[in-house]
């Protein structure tokens, strides 16, 4: 049988032209790895049979570079960031949608790769790609390929996760180490890579969040701190809940490569993306319980309290999240201003 | 960590603190200026003022290089790359600092100037390989850190015979700054928290002529937070003492002589101008350095005509006096209104070095409340 996945072979305009050659691009990369009960159907719009009930929705577009890096790539990067975007709102996530932008010019064994990497990762998360589009530009009008990705989820009964939630005295707890992921991209960058074994800590938390909740349906707020980084994430919660929060330097759980290529780089590990990671709000007499199940699970092996909220405050009170430093001093922990890493998710 | 950590360490910043507070004499107060960016955040980064008595004050200097570059060699810059069409090559820290009329070199980029960071002058240099039809300008930035390697480059684009590389030089020294801080009415300083960096290349005797002209205390101190709690203790008994001495506590990379082959290095390629516009400064004689005429291929200055033009500063931004050390930034009407890290009005509020960004980023809620309570 023929194939179109030639040695040497690589994305033209005919791929995205809707003719024979986009139709067997589908068939032979996209259908071949995502192959699934839903998507298999054919159909332009995918069916799904759903209950009746609370309905998440969530939209990421993925524009990394590089395409791949230690630890994952844009393929499965795409499928966790859903996943987890859907998970933070409570919900157990049902399917995807996946729309392609690739770049004239781009080896079809690249694409291919990261196809198969993508529908692992989806079967390993047990979240069906349903439907999807494919789309090609001209070289220069993209850079090799972007993914955009939507999800569906559907949220248990109980469960209510929501910023407005946070009251004083709940503790602030976070799923594991801080920064691998920002770190893992930039030491491939051009012009600035360095030697290391850090990895993307790239993974799908839907089902510790679900375990989660299952033991403590009164977990207030859960997020999972990508771009900004935690300083960004916790901010964010404080100003929407109208809350100090009170971190511990000493107690926020940071590899020590990760922490070497900060100080060299003049980087704070607190501001570095994060793609397989969660912050969790809950009440303070149920942290240890919740602690013990993120540690059960291998993406919260590393789960540790990092600080707890405070007293209410009215939104823009300047200097909501503080942190206690390591030698025991105060100070404000701010959002980054400007762009620290651009394409990193 | 290692070689990190043990700079951190709770307990021993436990006991510095306590002994700081035992030696300090409540009777007096102790105004200590760190000379350096790297200082006034490692202070603010790790809380360390909260670790000493409240007489014990920290004033900030101008040893922040993108701080005290006037506007306008900004503009300078600005030019090259919008007029003459180079290809200008910049530490990340250039970009967002405001010229005048606000531009910066940020939104330059944006209207299409080429504009790239680069961490090193010699991606500077690569830059000028991999573009052989295009003149690549590095801006060269910074005290004698950065001058060494500044230097290095404009070495080796001799000796690979790059034609289309030169340097915009902005490159100024520590102790000619140190001297006109002390000899400026308005700062009564009692001593220095003397410059990391700068001394592992300019080396601890280079102070020593300023010190006894002045008679000021020195400590040459550590970035980590244990150097600069243990440099405060040396600095206090100095002081309770009556001695006015160099002393070095990053002895574990500073020297007496410093780092020779970067001295050479930078004596070969670079003179002294007679004089330079520092911000907030004004004009300092023998402070900045200039590509030597020899070199005079690799001087954007010499290679490209710049025009002369009137740069003028924000009229209320108080970068000037806080880089003296006159003013805090508190004392900016500016500052956290119209002044942010997202939109800067002035220089100390870009940097990671700058005070204002050191007191908008670790104490934004003490300060605001100051400046209310002042009003």
């Amino acid at each position: 049988m023929s194939t179109i996945l030639r040695p040497g072979a690589a994305i033209e305009m005919a791929h995205g032209g809707g003719g024979m050659a986009t139709t067997r691009l589908i068939r032979e990369i996209f259908a071949r790895h995502f192959a699934n009960p839903i998507l298999d159907q054919g159909h332009d719009a995918a069916r799904l049979n759903l209950p009746h009930g609370r309905i998440v929705m969530s939209t990421d577009a993925h524009v990394i570079s590089p395409l791949e890096f230690p630890g994952g790539d844009i393929g499965s990067l795409a499928v966790h960031g859903t996943i987890n975007d859907v998970a933070m709102g409570g919900a157990v996530p049902v399917a995807l949608s996946a729309a392609f932008i690739i770049e004239e010019g781009l080896p079809l064994e690249t694409l291919d790769r990261i196809a198969a990497s993508m529908g692992a990762a989806a079967r390993k998360a047990g979240v069906p790609i349903a439907t999807g589009d494919t789309k090609v530009v001209e070289r220069g009008a993209a850079d090799g390929l972007f993914i955009t990705t939507t999800g569906i989820g559907l949220i248990p009964e109980g469960i209510e996760i929501a910023p407005e939630r946070i009251a004083p005295g709940m503790a602030i707890l976070l799923s594991g180490t801080l920064g691998d992921h920002g770190v893992a991209i930039l030491s491939r960058r051009q012009g600035l890579a360095f030697g290391t074994t850090i990895e993307s800590d790239s993974a799908a938390l839907h089902r510790m969040v679900g375990d989660m909740l299952a033991a403590a349906p009164s977990i207030a707020c859960l997020r999972d701190p990508t771009r900004g980084g935690l300083s960004a994430t916790l901010n964010e919660l404080a100003e929407a809940a109208g809350v100090s929060m009170t971190l511990k330097e000493a107690a926020i759980p940071v590899r020590p490569e990760v922490a070497g290529a900060c100080e060299l780089l003049g980087l704070d590990p607190i501001h570095i993306a994060n793609e397989g990671k969660l912050i969790c709000i809950c009440p303070g007499d149920q942290a240890e319980a919740v602690l013990n199940i993120m540690r059960a699970h291998p993406e919260g092996r590393d789960a540790a309290q990092i600080g707890t909220v405070g007293a209410s405050m009215p939104p823009g009170t300047p200097g909501l999240l503080r942190m206690e430093t390591l030698i025991g001093g105060m100070r404000v922990v701010d959002w980054l201003a400007g762009e620290q890493l651009p394409r990193i998710c | 960590m290692k070689y990190i950590s043990e700079f951190r360490d709770p307990a021993l910043a436990q006991s510095l603190a306590t002994a700081i507070a035992r030696e300090a004499d409540p009777a007096r107060s102790y105004a200590f200026m760190e000379f350096c960016g790297g200082h006034t955040h490692a202070i603010f980064r790790y809380g360390v003022q909260d670790l000493v008595p409240s007489n014990v004050r920290f004033v900030h200097g101008p040893g922040c290089p993108v701080c005290v570059l006037p506007m306008r060699r900004l503009d300078d810059a600005l030019e090259l790359a919008e007029r003459h069409g180079v290809i200008l090559a910049t530490y990340g820290d250039m970009m967002r600092v405001p010229g005048s009329g606000r531009r910066s070199m940020l939104t330059a980029r944006s209207a299409g100037a080429d504009i790239r960071m680069v961490y090193s002058p010699l991606d500077a240099l690569a830059l000028a390989r991999d573009n052989p039809d295009r003149q690549v300008v590095f801006m060269g930035i910074g005290f004698e850190t950065t001058t060494p390697a500044t230097g290095m480059a404009i070495l080796t684009a001799r000796a690979q015979g790059l034609s289309n590389f030169s340097v915009f030089c902005n490159h100024v020294l520590t102790p000619p700054a140190m001297a006109h801080v002390l000899a400026a009415p308005g700062v009564a300083l009692d001593g220095f928290l003397g410059p990391s960096h700068v001394s592992t290349v300019i080396g601890a005797g280079a102070y020593r002529p300023l010190v006894a002209h002045y008679g000021r205390p020195m400590v040459i101190a550590g970035f980590e937070p244990l150097d600069v709690l243990q440099s405060v203790l040396m600095l206090i008994r100095q002081v309770n003492e009556g001695r006015q001495e160099v002393e070095n506590q990053y002895s574990r990379v500073v020297t007496e002589a410093g780092n020779t082959r970067a001295q050479a290095v930078i004596e070969e390629v670079f003179a002294l101008r007679d004089t330079f516009e520092w911000r907030g400064l004004g004009s300092v004689p023998d402070s900045a350095r200039a590509i030597r005429p020899e070199l005079a291929d690799f001087d954007a200055e010499a290679r490209f005509t710049i025009s002369e033009k009137q740069s003028r500063e924000v009229k209320s931004c108080e970068c000037p006096a806080i880089l003296r050390g006159v003013k805090q930034p508190k004392d900016c009407k500016l500052f956290g209104k119209a002044c942010t890290p997202e939109t800067p009005m002035g220089a100390c509020m870009v940097s990671s070095e700058g005070s204002c960004a050191a007191y908008y980023t670790y104490r934004r809620a003490e300060t605001m409340a100051e400046m209310e309570a002042a009003e």
